[in-house]
């Protein structure tokens, strides 16, 4: 495989914005889906002959369907506060990554085709044809924005750049030419159930797997149950949880913290995956063929709740959307939040005292947190608030000793994204992923010098296998990332659990 | 794109995996690792070959934990972990092994 052919940017100090240079990421796009990947999802499956009147129609069919857009194509002022923002501007100079550069190339075709000053004056308002050039320029900036909405927490209209690459890229797929690693991934989930194509068996067997390693290790037999009809509680978690590290080691807390709690709970092997790529190519329609699966999924399996693993995007779908895409949820308990977070369930065991934790477990670690995107922008837990914020750390502070925040420019609502999410998280789009994970390799290099930090936790499998993949490029360690309910899971004492070495010191257990 | 093994050319996709599963043979990977700049030892072979195994059960590489179990347990304690692959396999043991032993890449949020 062809080695990295750029340059990772040095860490300084401070992320100094920089002077643009035109034209520093042109070269980059992602490979494109194959011919079925697009029909699967009922795309054409290559680009259509006639794809000008097509591409047009399609943008004005969406600027009808969501006022947003047509709000956020026109009420642009050039006030110049996004431009500082994205990750990605920070990480490549390019200025068509300044979140306003990327709005205007589609806002552009939109002032030339649909607004009287564009039809008539296009050169008075920036407005330009449609051109195949321009095309493959939407392939490739929109390919480059992780739709992290960062830019939008600053943009004084209100502007959500994430929205309008979404409605890039289902123009792009409605014209047949999609993105290889998003569609080729919603078609395995729609054949096998989950983005990995692991099919129910190899499931099976893996988590037959950890079952074994976690009775090697404490003498507790924790279930980690599959299809288990009339269980409380359906997991839906990302099927990364299954196959990654540190991604497994989370799916372990879970299921520690679910047997501690005396709830019965199943995966579903229809429905094992929590993540939902139709939000990332902007596509309604398999947004909701993908989330109409875990409806099916708690209705067969008869749960009475569904709580959703560390997936950050998978979150927002689950948060802001699912009842709309495949409610109504009134088949199950009402009592409970319909869907719930495993960290809002774990906390609220914490707090009722019910998790025996011992947070010296994790005393070799000094722990920062990284919130990801999708939770700390668009999604909420527990009933306050910066509830998202709020309940990761508190999680945390309960399991460990040692934590502390990084920059507050970077984290909470105003976080930087991993570099790796919004369906970029694939090996053609490395150069902008490891660019783009500039700010947050720059804030986490601060704390670790400055606080000795070691490792930084994430909620999220995007936010995990990405900073796996980059933290080597910037001269750290690639395990340095950790799951929260990993920290969980070592700082857990199960019922029952025969204590190891720590036998000779059981003075010190007065947490 | 294509490789050229024993004079034969067989297709690969874009990112260097073999199209056709069937067109497998050992100089497939070895001709690989060439081109990765890698020189395939016993150790490297008990990777592929488990791979290759686990695939024909399961239709699917094995989850990093299932590999390094197999591994910790047919080449010692010490070398079930993920730094172990890596050490051999320095672009992933999910990715860069699976690519040798012939199977498609794992895709996903990995």
């Amino acid at each position: 495989m062809a080695k990295a052919d750029f340059e990772t940017p040095e860490l300084q100090e401070f992320v100094d914005v920089p002077e643009i240079a035109e034209g520093t990421m042109a070269h980059l796009s992602p490979f494109v889906a194959k011919a079925d990947h697009n029909s699967d999802l009922n795309f054409p499956g290559e680009l259509v002959d006639d794809w000008h009147e097509k591409a047009l129609a399609k943008l004005d069919d969406l600027r009808s369907r969501y006022r947003s857009l047509q709000v956020f194509l026109d009420s642009c002022v050039k006030c110049g506060s996004c431009t500082d923002k994205c990750h990605y501007f920070l990480g490549t100079k390019d200025p068509k990554n300044m979140p306003v550069g990327r709005q205007d190339l589609l806002r552009k075709v939109y002032r030339r085709y649909f607004t009287f000053a564009g039809k008539y004056f296009p050169k008075l308002v920036g407005a330009e044809d449609l051109t195949r050039e321009t095309l493959d320029e939407w392939y490739s900036y929109y390919h480059q924005c992780s739709q992290c909405r960062r830019c939008s927490v600053f943009c004084p209209y209100g502007i959500d750049t994430a929205e309008i690459s979404m409605a890039a890229r289902e123009i792009l797929d409605s014209i047949g030419y999609g993105q290889k690693y998003c569609n080729e991934i919603i078609t395995k989930l729609l054949k096998v159930g989950n983005n990995l194509g692991l099919p129910g068996p190899a499931l099976a067997d893996t988590l037959e797997g950890l079952e074994e390693d976690v009775e090697d290790d404490t003498g507790v037999a924790v279930k980690y149950p599959l299809d288990v009809k009339g269980a409380e509680i359906l997991l839906v978690t990302p099927s990364a949880d299954f196959f990654a590290e540190p991604h497994v080691d989370g799916l372990i807390g879970y299921g520690k913290v679910f047997h501690e709690a005396g709830v019965t709970w199943t995966i579903s092997s229809y429905a094992s995956e929590a993540a939902n790529f139709g939000m990332f190519i902007g596509s309604y329609e398999n947004m909701r063929r993908v989330a109409l699966r875990i409806r099916k999924a708690a209705l067969d399996l008869g749960v009475k709740r569904i709580v959703f693993g560390e997936c950050g995007h998978a979150w927002r779908v689950a948060y802001a959307f699912l009842n709309t895409l495949a409610g109504p949820f009134d088949f199950l308990d009402p009592n409970y939040p319909v869907p719930q977070h495993i960290l809002e369930f774990t906390w609220e065991q914490i707090q009722q005292g019910k998790l025996k934790l011992d947070k010296s477990a994790n005393d070799d670690k000094v722990l920062t947190f990284h919130d990801s995107c999708n939770v700390a922008r668009a999604t909420r837990m527990g009933n306050k608030p910066g509830g998202q914020l709020e309940i990761p750390r508190n999680v945390i502070k309960a399991v460990c000793n040692n934590f502390v925040d990084m920059h507050h420019d970077t984290i909470g609502e105003r976080t930087f994204c991993c570099g790796g999410g919004g369906g970029l998280l694939t090996d053609d789009l490395m150069e902008i992923r490891v660019k783009g994970a500039l700010p947050r390799m720059t804030a986490l290099k601060n704390v670790i010098e400055e606080q000795n930090v070691t490792h930084m936790a994430a909620v999220c499998a995007i936010c995990k296998s990405q900073f796996t993949k980059v933290l080597p490029y910037y001269g750290m360690e690639m395990d340095q990332i950790v799951s929260v309910h990993q920290l969980v899971s070592e700082a857990i004492i199960l019922t029952g659990q025969e204590s190891d070495e720590e036998e000779d010191d059981n003075g010190e257990e007065d947490e | 794109m294509a490789i050229e093994v024993d004079g034969k050319v067989l297709e690969t996709d874009e990112e260097g995996y073999l199209v056709n599963l069937k067109d497998w043979v050992p100089a497939v990977a070895d001709e690989m690792a060439k081109e990765d700049d890698l020189v395939l030892t016993e150790e490297h072979w008990e990777i592929i070959n488990f791979l290759r195994e686990y695939y024909d059960e399961y239709q699917i590489a094995p989850a990093v934990r299932v590999l390094t179990k197999a591994v910790g347990k047919r080449m010692g304690k010490e070398k079930g972990n993920s730094k172990y692959l890596y050490s051999l396999f320095p672009y992933g043991p999910g990715k860069q092994a699976c690519r040798f032993a012939g199977l498609p890449k794992p895709t996903g949020c990995i």
